[in-house]
């Protein structure tokens, strides 16, 4: 056997598809090269904006379109821009979020080893509205090709005057740094990833100050996911209408990236209007469930989301709608479980997963999880009382109260347990065993 | 002592950064790239390098899952065990490159070759059950092809 049969830098058989504009680019079999990306339009955004627009066009432009934040929170990016004070002393700071490590979510992965041209253009278009002139792309242990990729992308850029000073003939400047990290969950949230970045143990800051006035070495600093960033060149070439216009639902707007796993025929990474309903995601497009299967529930959005079942199969995957249906769009990465699935089993992996990610910084975290991991336990191996149910509850409010969103994020998929399954967990404790 | 050559890269690394601790991962990733591991002498180096004391270094040494603090094999094979990898056999994955190389998880085996490490979501999830070796990322991996895998990689015993 060919190991580099099993490398997982693969690409998709297909190149671009019909709507895409993040997989637009998208060759057979191999990255999109910096030539392939200007032949296809690269960087025409980003010489329409430093010609005939000022900053505030473009974060104009940008709150028009629509576009909600990739990363989890789908904060409106236009929006969050906005916060960043203008006039205070000193550098302002941009930081691409790629710490992408929620289980079940590896999008930004694929997008980056496909065309890490459209994080550079983005990126570029978002200093110039933010008068930003250095930016930092934080990316997470395991990305070492998406991080090479973007290197070469930015020396080339660089080479051809999209980076550095006086770009494209302007006034603007800007340096790109790649920083490398070593593998925590935790700096994925934003005040963690700027002490990370610093150098400094990524423990979350209190908030407020908010990030937007004091955020990097002090400065006034936006935090966007990578996705968010690589949405921008679309947005400037085609204008906020178009960009809106991509969705599937008229309350939508742009494309999304869902990247789906577990027991479907097809695994992949697609990217498809955002809006588009649940049900159709896994059987048009990932080939439906693998054989033998059949679908019990998914996690729509990365691991801290409250599942979905069959009676969410219609729900259009988008922020507000998956929200109205009890559960998050988070990243957009979609774990199918099948009929053979233990739901108290699969909660049980991801609160242990969270729990040994906890940063250890607030009581509630350090010490709730690990309790309410031990519950789960207990109750996977028939150990559990009908009190138990009682007590998971009252952590899934209680968790609320730590310092930053991971404990009530780990708390979504108990939530959704207890809601959606809780004959399933009953019968772990009548029966004494786990009935799977 | 480590290398003058390396010492002076990673000044420069130290001198390029906007503040010296900025640099602290990759000074840390390098020195256990020299050692195989960030030994105590690689923590009172990281410290010196960039005007830290031992003890801060070792706060952000002991935060990272993947700057090892403890003597490793000279391969390290992570195996994801987070909810898609486990959808997709992870445990078992990792149960049987315990039996093949007989050692639990977390340990060396006996003649330092390979030390065996549960990990978290390696951003592979498609590709479940992953594993990574080295800045190599793998899967799926059956468990018929985990001792391949392993026995490909450069340095394998």
């Amino acid at each position: 056997m060919n190991m580099s049969d099993l490398l997982i830098t693969r690409f998709h058989a297909t190149g671009a598809k019909d709507g895409a504009i993040l997989f637009r680019h998208n060759q057979p079999g191999r990255a999109v090269t910096f030539d392939d990306y200007l032949a296809d339009g690269g960087f025409k955004a980003l010489k329409k904006a430093l010609a005939g627009m000022s900053p505030n066009d473009v974060q104009q432009t940008v709150i028009d379109s629509g576009l909600r934040g990739r990363g989890g929170a789908g904060f409106p990016t236009g929006r969050k821009w906005s916060f960043v004070p203008r006039n205070l002393p000193g550098p302002r700071y941009l930081i691409c979020n790629c710490d992408e490590m929620e289980p079940g979510t590896y999008k930004d992965r694929v997008l980056l080893e496909h065309n890490p041209h459209l994080l550079v253009e983005g990126m570029a278009l978002a200093s110039y509205a933010l008068g930003v002139e250095r930016a930092f792309i934080f990316i997470r242990r395991g990305y070492e090709q998406a991080a090479l990729n973007l290197k070469s992308a930015i020396a080339e850029a660089r080479k051809a005057g999209f980076l550095g000073s006086a770009i494209c003939g302007s006034a603007f400047c800007l340096d790109l740094d790649v920083h490398l990290s070593a593998g925590r969950y935790i700096c994925g949230e934003e005040t963690a990833l700027m002490n990370a970045l610093e150098g400094i143990r990524a423990n979350p800051r209190a908030k407020p100050p908010f990030p937007a006035v004091k955020g990097l070495w002090g400065q006034p600093t936006v935090v966007n996911n990578v996705e968010t960033l690589a949405n921008l060149p679309t947005i400037i070439a085609l204008g906020p209408d178009r960009f809106k216009a991509l969705a599937a639902t008229p309350e939508g707007a742009g494309t999304k990236l869902f990247c789906v796993s577990g027991h479907v025929c097809n695994p992949i990474c697609l990217e498809l209007p955002i809006g588009t309903p649940l049900g159709e995601i896994i059987d048009t497009h990932c080939g439906g469930m693998r054989p033998g299967s059949s679908f019990k529930a998914c996690i729509p959005g990365g691991a801290s989301t409250p599942y979905f079942t069959r009676d969410h199969w219609g729900v259009p995957m988008d922020f507000d709608p998956v929200a109205k249906a009890g559960s998050r769009l988070g990243t957009g990465g979609i774990v199918v479980f099948d009929q053979a699935t233990c739901m108290v089993a699969a909660t049980l992996n991801l609160v242990r997963f969270f729990a040994r990610e906890s940063c250890g910084w607030c009581t509630p975290c350090r010490e709730g999880l690990p309790f309410v991991q031990h519950i789960l336990e207990r109750i996977e191996a028939g150990k559990g009382e009908a009190s138990d149910i009682d007590a998971l509850k009252d952590h899934v409010h209680k968790l609320n109260y730590a310092f930053c969103a991971l404990a009530p994020g780990a708390m979504g998929p108990v939530e959704g347990l207890l809601r959606l399954f809780e004959d399933e967990v009953r019968e772990h404790i009548t029966s004494k065993k786990c009935p799977i | 002592m480590i290398p003058a050559q390396l010492r002076q890269e990673l000044e420069e690394r130290v001198t390029r950064a906007v503040t010296p601790r900025e640099a602290a991962v990759d000074v840390m990733k390098e020195l256990q790239r020299h050692y195989g591991w960030l030994t105590d002498e690689a923590v009172a180096e990281a410290a010196s390098l960039l005007g830290l004391t031992p003890l801060q270094v070792d706060e952000l040494a002991t935060f990272y899952e993947m700057i090892y603090r403890r003597p490793v094999g000279r391969i390290v094979v992570h195996v994801c065990d987070s909810i898609s990898c486990w959808a997709m056999g992870g445990e078992t994955l990792l149960g049987r490159l315990e039996q093949l190389l007989g050692i639990p998880a977390g340990a060396t085996t006996a003649d330092n070759a390979v030390t065996l490490l549960p990990c978290c979501c390696l951003g592979n999830c498609g590709n479940g059950p992953a594993m990574m070796i080295g800045d190599r990322l793998f899967g799926p991996v059956s468990p018929e092809q985990a001792a391949d895998v392993i026995a490909a990689h450069p340095g394998a015993p």
